[in-house]
């Protein structure tokens, strides 16, 4: 078991490391770097000497290794540098933004997770050969629909035509229920698909059959015997959809005009702010590799079988 | 595409559905990729109008008879501007996707083809690639490559360079195993002709289907990250951008960000039902 931890550990790291190092690479493609493209603006009078002493100061005079060392070695320590656009650090601007962002992406996911239940036990149990077909064929329309585009056509019927979210000035948690709306649905989507899948692949398995002749209802089997076989393969697709939950915060954000790191990362493209948009990369990163992790671990410890078998191989 | 391609995906679809597409049959979705086609290639044949200026007076009209989907608030006629994008959206996704067809075979050949260490060391690098999310990653390179309907499509075509990879260096390990190939070494084939003759051609039908359903994604992100603003710049009919500029006068003209928004979804729609059946066919 120790083992097995200490392996998936260890790729973490590793994931991770290689993520800095790709994005500290990306930075360094910049043409120019972050302190050239803000300063070398010649209306802002700066003598060349002025320059040179502001990067010392950022240390993007040095050679490229002694940046690499020394970059990893302030990000280890959370220091992630200064925004070159507001001047203030840039874990100051992330601690700021961090906390709505998680709120919604975590009541995005288990709006996601509760769509996902009840679209495949509709699908599952519904008695119309059609009906059971159209449900099954919704979350491959879902995954189809641009998130900015649900999110726009959101606000237009429940808010407008509806009436039912209120626009102006709505409380903390009405403003919260569209976002989340948005969010939530591109995800629901390919969970929902996965938990369909699995559903009937493990309704076909014989200890089922074996409950079904004991005199169970179909009801009661896929509560106690098919639900909880079918949400390991969910869990695992739910870590992988962390991305597309980064991804819907961007446009999410943006289209609800709230705060947050996805905010924060639309505009750290649109002002250059390259120090910003490398942080929320690791960040980012640094999410999935611990979200992954998670995953991994709680499906050995709900799953005797994955840790056999991974102790036979380890 | 040969008569193969296109009969055989119709043929399997009518005997049975697959429960995860759409109840809409082939034809819908190749009629849509037509049209959008032939849009993109001669706008003008099916639209009089300008899809830059307007006509002045005829400010964010209600789809009617003049105007069938309506006119901005410059008076342009949408469904010319929806025509007149085509263009842009079809050469991004076609850009997006040759760049990320063309890196991830060349990684995905070398890795399944020569294994050992390189293999370990090059999939590693794409698990990493996986890790970002991909849309942060087009930030990261847009924000190094600068604002355009190039750079975009670059950024996009970038981010599903590790999925292609992926794909081809498991196609070339089933494909290696198989005894034809063996044999074709046996017979002293040379390593490049037997790629070449007897691994390429059958790996082509599942790389060109995933293609197509990763021209459909590539198609979503393009027209996200135009909404965004990065791509080309307004009067540009682009989708994406078309809906951004549409957010503005949602209060009272819906049809701004309804139709370009539906135009982006039925080619995605039309492109994942034909990439699937093309792999249900090669399955």
């Amino acid at each position: 078991m120790t083992t097995i931890v200490l392996h998936r550990l260890g790729q973490a790291v590793l994931v991770l490391w290689a993520a800095f190092t790709l994005s500290f690479l990306l930075v360094q493609m910049m043409p120019g770097d972050a302190v050239l493209i803000r300063f070398l603006d010649p209306n802002m009078g700066m003598t060349p000497e002025d320059i040179a002493r502001i990067r010392a100061f950022y240390g993007s005079d040095q050679p490229v290794v002694q940046q690499y060392v020394f970059t990893a070695w302030s990000f280890l320590r959370g220091d992630f540098g200064y925004s070159v656009q507001s001047g203030v650090p840039v874990w100051d601007e992330i601690a700021l933004n961090l906390p709505p962002t998680l709120t919604l992406a975590g009541l995005a996911v288990l709006v996601a997770g509760a769509l996902a239940v009840v679209l495949a036990w509709a699908a599952t149990l519904s008695p119309f050969g059609w009906l059971r077909h159209a449900l099954g064929a919704l979350p491959a329309v879902m995954i189809s629909l641009p998130v900015f585009w649900i999110g726009i056509m959101l606000v237009q019927v429940v808010s407008f035509r509806l009436g039912w979210v209120s626009v102006i000035a709505p409380g903390p948690w009405e403003r919260l229920v569209l976002p989340v709306l948005t969010l939530a649905l591109p995800i629901a989507a390919p969970l929902a698909r996965v938990l369909l899948s699995s559903i009937e692949r493990i309704e076909r398995q014989a200890f089922v059959t074996v409950a079904r002749a004991k005199g169970l209802s179909r009801q009661a089997t896929l509560w106690r015997h098919v639900l909880g076989n079918a949400a390991l393969p969910v869990l695992a697709v739910g870590g992988l959809l962390l991305g597309e939950l980064v991804a819907g915060a961007v446009v999410t954000e943006t289209v609800f005009g709230m705060n947050g790191l996805g905010r924060l990362a639309e505009r750290s493209v649109r002002t250059q702010d390259i120090a910003v948009l490398q942080a929320i990369v690791v960040i980012s990163a640094l999410g999935f590799v611990l979200v992954n992790l998670a995953v991994d671990l709680v499906s050995i410890v709900l799953d005797p079988r994955i840790r056999r078998t991974r102790e036979a191989l380890a | 595409m040969t008569s193969r391609d296109l009969d055989a995906p119709l043929l399997t679809t009518s005997r049975r559905f697959s429960p995860r597409l759409p109840r809409l049959g082939l034809v819908p979705a190749w009629l849509v990729l037509i049209v959008v086609l032939a849009w993109a290639v001669g706008p003008t044949l099916f639209t009089g109008q300008s899809a830059t200026t307007g006509l002045p007076g005829a400010q964010l009209q209600a789809p009617g008879l003049d105007h069938p989907l309506g006119t901005d608030e410059l008076g342009r006629d949408l469904l010319a501007r929806i025509i007149h994008g085509a263009r842009h959206t079809l050469a991004g996704a076609t850009v997006a996707v040759g760049v990320g067809l063309l890196a991830g075979s060349l990684i995905g050949l070398v890795a399944g083809a020569v294994g050992g260490r390189t293999d370990a060391i090059v999939m590693r690098a794409v698990d990493v690639l996986l890790a970002i999310p991909a849309l942060l990653l087009s930030l990261s390179l847009i924000i190094i490559l600068g604002f355009g309907p190039i750079q975009v499509a670059l950024a996009v075509g970038v981010t599903s360079v590790a999925t292609f990879a992926r794909l081809i260096r498991s196609e070339v390990l089933t494909v290696r195993q198989a005894d034809y190939v063996e044999a074709a070494f046996g017979s002293g084939g040379t390593f490049a002709r037997v790629l070449w003759r007897h691994v390429l051609p059958n790996s082509v039908t599942s790389v060109l289907a995933f293609a197509a359903i990763q021209s459909g994604w590539a198609i979503l992100q393009i027209s996200t990250l135009g909404f965004l603003g990065y791509g080309a710049p307004p009067p540009t009919p682009e989708w994406g951008l078309m809906i951004a500029e549409g957010r503005n006068y949602m209060t009272t003209s819906w049809w701004l960000t309804l139709f370009p928004g539906l135009a982006v979804i039925a080619v995605v729609l039309a492109v994942n039902a034909v990439g699937r059946s093309m792999l249900r066919a090669d399955a």
